[in-house]
C-alpha cells in the first residue's frame, strides 16, 4: 500500500518536471492531466472516494480550459534565457525551504495515525443527528454549512469577473434599449424561446 | 422540434457526423449520471459538486461537438445566470428557514429512515440547490471563454 | 514521513515554475501544481492505516465506522477547494487570453517591456 502509493507521487513528480520544463506548450498542459489523473487514483486509494470523483471531473474541465487557453494561440517557446541570477536565487532559496521542511514533517504526528478528537464525534453522530449515512455531506452540509456558503460567494464572484474581463469593450453609452441586450444572444429566435423562461 | 433536428443535421459548424452522434447518445447518459450522482449524494459518494461538474460537462461536450448556435439553445446564457442566481438563492433561504427552529441552518425537516433516498432532513435539497449552482457557474465561464465577448462587442459596435 | 516530503517537494516544483518562468501559461501551470500539492498534503495527514472510506454502509455499525474510518474533516474541506480552484483557474486564463489579444505574446518581459 505505501509502496503502491509512493511510486505514484514519484510519478506524479516526474510528470510535472516534464511538465515545467518542456518547450511546447500543449505537452505541457497534457503533462498537467497527468499529473491530476494521477491525484485522482491516489484520493481513491487514501479511502476519499468523493474527492476523486469529483478530482477526475474536475481535471477533464481544466484540460479543456487550458487548452482553449494554447490551441489557438502562438504556443511556440520563448526562446531568450531566463536571466541566471534569479533561478539561482531562487533555487537556493527553495533548497532551504525544503530543509526546513524535512525537519518540520518530523514533527508531525506519523503516516497513519491521525489525532482524531473532533472528527470522531462527526463519524459517530452524523448519522443519527443529520441522517445522512456520507459522513462527508452531512459535515459539508449540517455541520460546516457555513463554508459552503462561502464556496458559493467566491464561485459567483469568479463568474462575474471572467464575465467582466472576457467582455471586449466596456459599455460606453447608456440608452433605454440596453435593458434588452444584455446577454450575448445572437439570433431573435433564440431570443424568442427563452421569452418564457 | 423536428426542424429543430434537421438544422442539427445541416447545420455546418461544430465536428464531424461521428462525434455528434456519438454525443447525442452520450448526452442523455451523461445527464442521467449526474442527476443521480445529486440525488443520492447523502447516501453514496458523491453530492452537489460533484455533480454539477457532471452536469457541466454534459453541456459543455455538447457546445465543442455541435457549435455554440445549437448549445445556447439548450441553455442560453440568460438561462444559466437564472440557474445560478435561483441555485444561490434556494440554497440561503433553507438556511434561513432554520430560523423556524432556532439558528441558522438548522435541520427543520424530519431526518426519516435511515439509507432511504427521502432521507438527511434539507441535505438532498441543499445538494439540488448547489448542484444548480456548480452547472451554471461552470457553464457560464465556458461559454465566456469559448465566445471570447464576440456577441457583446458585436451589440456595442452596432450602438456606436 | 517520506510521502508528506514528496508532496511538499512537488509544493516547491509548482513554486519554481511560478517564480522562474516567463511564460504566463507556465505561471498558470506552476498554481496549478501547488494546488494539487496541498489538495494532497491535507488528504495524507487525515489518512488511518487500513481505514475505510467515511460512509456508512448497510452492514456496518456506528460503532466500527468510528473504529476504522478515515478522517471525514480535511475531505469536506479539500471537495470546495478543488471546485474553487477550478473558478480561479477560469478567471486566470481569462486574464491570460486578454493580455495575449492586447500584446500578441505570452512572454512577461516582453509585456513588461511593451508597456513601460
Amino acid at each position: 500500500m505505501d509502496l503502491f502509493l509512493l511510486i505514484l507521487l514519484v510519478f506524479m513528480i516526474i510528470g510535472s518536471v516534464i511538465a515545467i520544463e518542456t518547450k511546447n506548450l500543449l505537452s505541457s498542459v497534457i503533462s498537467v492531466g497527468v499529473v491530476g489523473f494521477s491525484l485522482s487514483i491516489m484520493f481513491l486509494m487514501l479511502g476519499a472516494p468523493d474527492i476523486a470523483i469529483t478530482q477526475m471531473v474536475v481535471e477533464i474541465l481544466i484540460l479543456v480550459i487550458l487548452i482553449r487557453a494554447t490551441i489557438t494561440t502562438d504556443n511556440t517557446a520563448i526562446e531568450r534565457h531566463a536571466d541566471t541570477f534569479s533561478v539561482i536565487s531562487s533555487l537556493i532559496f527553495f533548497g532551504l525551504f525544503l530543509i526546513f521542511a524535512f525537519l518540520a514533517v518530523h514533527e508531525l504526528r506519523p503516516f497513519g495515525e491521525p489525532l482524531m478528537r473532533v472528527s470522531k464525534t462527526y463519524l459517530a453522530t452524523s448519522a443519527e443527528k443529520t441522517g445522512a449515512t456520507n459522513v462527508v455531506t452531512g459535515i459539508l452540509l449540517d455541520f460546516r454549512a457555513y463554508d459552503t456558503i462561502g464556496e458559493a460567494t467566491v464561485l459567483f464572484t469568479s463568474v462575474v469577473g471572467a464575465f467582466v474581463i472576457l467582455r471586449r469593450r466596456g459599455r460606453k453609452h447608456k440608452r433605454e434599449s440596453d435593458t434588452e441586450k444584455v446577454g450575448i444572444l445572437e439570433d431573435a429566435d433564440i431570443k424568442k424561446d427563452f421569452k418564457g423562461f | 422540434m423536428h426542424d429543430i433536428e434537421k438544422e442539427i443535421r445541416e447545420s455546418k459548424s461544430g465536428m464531424t457526423m461521428i462525434v455528434k452522434t456519438i454525443v447525442r447518445f452520450a448526452m442523455g447518459i451523461i445527464i442521467l449520471f449526474g442527476a443521480y450522482i445529486v440525488l443520492y449524494g447523502h447516501l453514496t459518494p458523491g453530492g452537489g459538486f460533484a455533480g454539477g461538474v457532471i452536469l457541466a460537462c454534459g453541456y459543455i461536450i455538447l457546445t465543442l461537438a455541435f457549435g455554440k448556435d445549437i448549445a445556447l439553445r439548450k441553455l442560453s446564457d440568460q438561462g444559466a445566470s437564472i440557474m445560478d442566481n435561483s441555485g444561490a438563492l434556494a440554497f440561503i433561504v433553507i438556511g434561513l428557514l432554520g430560523y423556524t427552529g432556532g439558528y441558522f441552518f438548522l435541520n427543520f425537516i424530519d431526518h426519516g429512515k435511515r439509507f432511504e433516498l427521502f432521507s438527511g432532513g434539507i441535505i438532498p435539497l441543499c445538494n439540488i440547490a448547489i448542484a444548480l449552482k456548480v452547472t451554471a457557474s461552470l457553464f457560464a465561464i465556458f461559454i465566456a471563454l469559448a465566445i471570447f465577448g464576440k456577441f457583446i462587442s458585436g451589440l456595442v459596435e452596432e450602438e456606436e | 514521513m517520506v510521502l508528506y516530503f514528496l508532496s511538499l517537494v512537488l509544493f516547491v516544483m509548482g513554486l519554481y515554475c511560478l517564480v522562474a518562468k516567463k511564460n504566463i501559461v507556465k505561471k498558470i501551470i506552476g498554481i496549478t501544481i501547488i494546488e494539487y500539492s496541498i489538495n494532497l498534503f491535507l488528504i495524507l495527514i487525515g489518512y488511518r492505516r487500513g481505514g475505510v472510506a467515511p460512509i456508512l454502509m448497510k452492514d456496518m455499525s456506528v460503532a466500527e465506522l468510528v473504529e476504522r474510518g478515515v478522517d471525514p474533516l480535511p475531505q469536506a474541506l479539500v471537495l470546495t477547494s478543488i471546485v474553487i480552484g477550478l473558478g480561479v483557474l477560469a478567471l486566470m486564463v481569462g486574464v491570460c487570453l486578454r493580455l495575449y489579444e492586447k500584446y500578441k505574446t505570452f512572454d512577461m518581459s516582453e509585456i513588461n517591456r511593451l508597456r513601460g
